[in-house]
């Protein structure tokens, strides 16, 4: 604020003569631009002043244009806008010459409503991160969004637009991404779309004369449905979703219908219902938040769960069928049922051949979810796979291994626990360590420019914890007096006895003496994402480890059955964080299976050589041990908890990070409850990794 | 008053603590009571070890000596030192003497946090032995048939520095503790804060929502303590929404995105 007067118009015109002089002429005066100045406030004036000097040392005919139209772009847009209108024709003019840069000024109106708009606008990837964690709070599993065009839930994920602008106020519509979200979950939680019946709004809306119509009007009648599930769980998001939009009421002829909808009790089923008596009516305009519904993409999402289910559920009867002791029928003639008529479908029971059956606990989610879905397991989910159902994954046959170049001499050989024999196989597997190619790229260099302002963060807070100061008491040098070993030394000089030496309190540098294994899966599962993450986490944990002074190795694995198992050298706890562990680390590559058990079994072995009071193994894959000759489903994960109980007897602490998507029910038992960590989202586990490392170790 | 002596008479709990049983943890810790063997109670934060320990030394009729284990506690905290008073030495006794010499109920709270060497002085006391040697004086405490160790200690914890050992928890009769199921907790919060049923129930929904963030950015979910915070606030007219933001969003995490994601979620329950 000023209280100085406004430049008049011939002051303008003077200082405007002198500035621009190069761009004017006798036909070419600054009175107009004077004129149309002098009419602003002083503040203006003086923004419009600094900016046209600025100006017109670039080039003064821009000048003389900005000049002429610097009023009115001055009264329609605020300060920020305006700097950033000039600025963005003085880039246009840097790049592109003279000639755009003034077009660039002259459209005013336009750019001022893209400013309006861009600040008004909320982007997803800006409060994607807080609607995840909205969501899976409320819904209690983790629910993917994903940016598009559209706005709908196809069941696995839920689409929202990139940006949404469509409300006067960025808070608003920042609001408006949150309330469209959860609208879409009620989608979900309210049973929308019965899992039982893909098909069932597809096949539906096609049984009307015109689908299109008979979808949208389902959407509305659904959306009045939700709405009122939503205002009795969820009173708070009901109030906000109110008050985003103004909006008519419904007509009266759908009144019963939308008190039958808000019912307590109203299903699915009665939106059909109402979608049958009131086709033909004219549909309502549509709330900002309902989106739209994609019946064909429901379908498709419902199904290829309902498909990779059954998949899953007959390949792991076949895997049970496989490990019972052979019978007089033949394989298939034994026939699989489930008991679940009175237990009801949250607790089926697998029988085989009449006979109860335990099951490992991942099927038995696996088949509690099909029955939750169905409602029952159908008998043609019980048929066990085919024989050819493994090899078709894979078009190499387990005899190509064998020819392989393979030879036991110089190689470590490590026994296998074998849990339906409750023995180990002796010398079962054969494994060779060997070094990762170094690579020659500046990846390295990347991810620490990537995370810049996470390893600077990182770095602190490692300082802090190696900076944990620790007193040492009964010292006989110290920075200070301990006075409770005083004391009682007085106590003992009284009592006749020597004053003992050591009276002080020493403070010290809490020595950590931790030495840590990271054992990196680097099979061909990885590929991709996983490894990109795989390969940034360890760059930024070596930094961090740096930091701390703690010991640490870093090998990969991977291999192609029992005989070839390996071990890829990145660091040995010799080895210094150097150029050569750099290029290692980049040259990590995907390669072939995940036999997790005998690698454990060879690092724990490498750790037990070390010195050290904590002794920890950090284990990074991407999932299910597995291997391609068997080495899969309960015999990997009993043989993968087998080494990581001896590692335990050993006194080695082992920790499994695993990069998943999906929960797992056997994580808990094959790495014990506490001892894991499960990271849904690889581009987060760079930033995970050191957090759980210092709570590790804290 | 000798400094740091605590009379007994101050440790006796005379009024009934309020505790609603999760299951049979009252007549567990009874029989092992009855059978001198120590207690181990396992849980997440604020789910009611701490009430359980008050009620039980009301039911038993026994003083409770409470410590809070940390990570400088030294053996000497718990067993006792000499002091100076009036130009000699005294010895004092620390907490675990003393609850041993009264016969009382000796409580360690969240035993991990405390020195290694720390937590092995109870080794004797809590076998068939029963015994607390204290060094410094020569004197061996043999505790009376009343006397009772229990510790309590949170699973959930990840760091590796901070196990257990295998020697110290297998002395113990483990009890489970975790959140109470949905109905009970509400009973709780209401009881605890007067904040009526149906806010309570929404409170514990709440809760639950927390609890699905868990391993997600979130250490752990709204405990009972929290939600009864909560609804002490509301109960003194702080809206919901505030009361839920800092009794539980802001206590539960730093992180900016966590807390918003929390606060919504309250802000769509209320
Ligand atoms: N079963 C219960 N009966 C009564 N009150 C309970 C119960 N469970 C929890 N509470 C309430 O929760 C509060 C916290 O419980 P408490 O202090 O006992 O937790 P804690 O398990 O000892 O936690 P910490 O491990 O952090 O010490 C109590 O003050 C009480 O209000
Ligand atoms: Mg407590």
């Amino acid at each position: 604020m000023t209280d100085l007067k406004p430049w008049t118009a011939p002051e303008w015109e003077d200082w405007l003569d002198e500035e621009l002089d190069a761009a004017l002429s006798l036909r070419r005066t600054s009175r107009p631009a004077a004129m149309a100045l002098a009419t602003l406030g002083r503040d203006r004036q003086d923004f419009a002043r600094h900016w046209i000097a600025i100006v017109a040392k670039t080039n003064p005919e821009l000048a003389f244009h900005f000049a002429n139209r610097a009023a009115e772009g001055l009264r329609r847009m605020a300060r920020d806008d305006a700097e950033a209108w000039i600025i963005q024709a003085m880039d246009v003019y840097d790049k592109m010459g003279l000639y755009p840069a003034i077009a660039a000024l002259g459209d005013i109106e336009t750019f001022a409503a893209a400013r309006e708009q861009r600040s008004r606008a909320a982007a997803l990837e800006q409060v994607g991160p807080v609607l995840e964690l909205f969501l899976q709070g409320l819904s209690g599993r983790r629910l993917k969004l994903e940016a598009g065009d559209r706005t709908f839930n196809d069941t696995a994920r839920i689409h929202l637009p990139a940006s949404l602008a469509l409300l006067p106020t960025r808070e608003a519509n920042l609001r408006l991404y949150k309330v469209t979200a959860a609208h879409l979950w009620a989608q979900t939680r309210f049973g929308t779309f019965p899992g039982n019946d893909p098909e069932r709004l597809v096949n539906r809306c096609h049984a009307f004369p015109d689908a299109t119509y008979a979808c949208g009007l389902f959407h509305a009648l659904e959306t009045i449905r939700l709405d009122a599930c939503l205002a009795r769980e969820l009173p708070g998001l009901h109030r906000e979703l109110r008050t985003l939009q103004d909006r008519p009421p419904a007509p009266a002829s759908w009144a019963p219908w939308v008190a039958r909808l808000e019912a307590a009790d109203a299903t699915v089923d009665d939106s059909y219902e109402a979608l049958a008596a009131l086709y033909g009516e004219p549909l309502p305009a549509p709330h900002l938040y309902q989106g739209t519904l994609d019946a064909a993409a429901v379908a498709a999402a419902l199904k290829s769960r309902l498909e990779e289910e059954r998949t899953a559920l007959q390949n792991a009867l076949k895997a049970l069928l496989g490990d019972k002791p052979p019978q007089t029928a033949a394989p298939e003639e034994r026939r699989f049922t489930v008991h679940d008529k009175d237990a009801g479908r949250n607790d089926p029971t697998l029988l085989l051949d009449g006979q109860p059956l335990a099951v490992p606990p991942d099927v038995h989610a696996l088949m509690r979810s099909i029955a939750q879905d169905l409602g029952e397991i159908p008998d043609e989910y019980l048929v066990p796979a085919g024989d050819g159902a493994y090899a078709a994954e894979s078009g190499k046959k387990p005899e190509d291994v064998w020819k392989g170049t393979y030879h036991e001499e110089g190689a470590f050989l490590y026994n296998e626990w074998d849990y339906k024999r409750q023995h180990y196989r002796k010398d079962w597997c054969v494994l060779r360590e060997l070094d990762v190619h170094p690579a020659d790229e500046p990846f390295v260099a990347e991810t620490l420019r990537k995370y810049a302002g996470l390893a600077s963060r990182l770095r602190k807070t490692f300082e802090a914890l190696r900076g944990e100061n620790a007193t040492q008491r009964r010292q006989k040098h110290g920075d200070d007096v301990d006075f409770d070993a005083l004391v009682e030394g007085f106590a003992d000089l009284r009592s006749g006895r020597e004053l003992p030496d050591g009276l002080f309190l020493r403070n010290s540098r809490f020595a950590r003496n931790i030495a840590v294994m990271f054992m990196v899966d680097m099979s061909g599962s990885t590929k991709g994402w996983i490894n990109d993450a795989e390969r940034e986490s360890l760059v930024l944990l070596c930094e961090a480890l740096e930091i701390l002074g703690d010991r640490y190795a870093i090998y990969g694995f991977s291999g192609i059955t029992r005989k070839r198992c390996e071990m890829y050298r990145v660091k040995r706890f010799e080895d210094r964080y150097d150029d050569t562990v750099r290029a290692r680390i980049t040259g990590i590559k995907p390669r072939d299976y995940t036999r997790m058990g005998v690698a454990i079994r060879h690092l724990c072995g490498i750790l037990n050589g070390v010195e050290a009071r904590t002794k920890l193994l950090v284990t990074l894959s991407d999932g299910k041990p597995d291997d391609y000759d068997g080495y899969r489903g309960e015999y990997g994960i009993e043989d993968t908890r087998q080494a990581l109980l001896e590692a335990k007897r050993d006194g080695i602490h082992a920790f499994c990070i695993t990069i998943d998507t999906d929960a797992r029910d056997y994580l808990p038992h094959m790495y014990g409850a506490v001892n894991y960590a499960q990271i849904d989202d690889v581009r987060k586990l760079p930033l995970k990794i050191s957090d759980i490392y210092r709570h590790l170790t804290s | 008053m000798k400094p740091g002596v605590v009379r007994t008479e101050a440790l006796l709990i005379t009024k009934e603590p309020y505790y609603e049983p999760q299951g049979d943890e009252i007549l567990l810790f009874e029989s092992a009571y009855r059978n001198r063997i120590p207690v181990l109670l396992k849980g997440p934060t604020g789910c009611g070890k701490t009430r359980f320990m008050e009620h039980m030394a009301w039911r038993l009729r026994r003083p409770l000596v409470t410590v809070s284990c940390h990570d400088d506690l030294t053996a000497s905290d718990l067993v006792g030192r000499y002091l100076i008073t009036a130009g000699d030495t005294a010895w004092v006794d620390g907490p675990l003497a003393h609850a041993v010499r009264v016969g009382g109920i000796c409580y360690l709270d969240e035993i991990v946090e405390a020195r290694k060497d720390t937590t092995v002085v109870i080794h004797p006391l809590a076998d068939d032995r029963r015994v607390l040697p204290i060094e410094k004086t020569g004197e061996v405490l043999r505790a009376p048939p009343e006397f009772a160790l229990a510790i309590s200690y949170n699973p959930g914890y990840q760091s590796v520095l901070k196990d257990l050992k295998q020697s110290t928890r297998q002395r113990f009769v483990a009890l489970e503790f975790d959140y109470p199921p949905a109905d009970l907790e509400q009973r709780i919060v209401d009881r605890e804060s007067g904040i009526g049923a149906e806010t309570a129930a929404k409170l514990v929904r709440f809760a639950a929502m927390t609890r699905n963030l868990k391993g997600s950015g979130l250490e752990e979910g709204a405990s009972t303590r929290l939600l009864v915070h909560a609804a002490k606030l509301m109960v003194s007219g702080i809206s919901p929404v505030a009361a839920c933001r800092g009794a539980v969003a802001q206590a539960l995490t730093d992180d900016p995105e966590m807390v918003a994601a929390i606060n919504e979620l309250s802000a769509s329950l209320f």
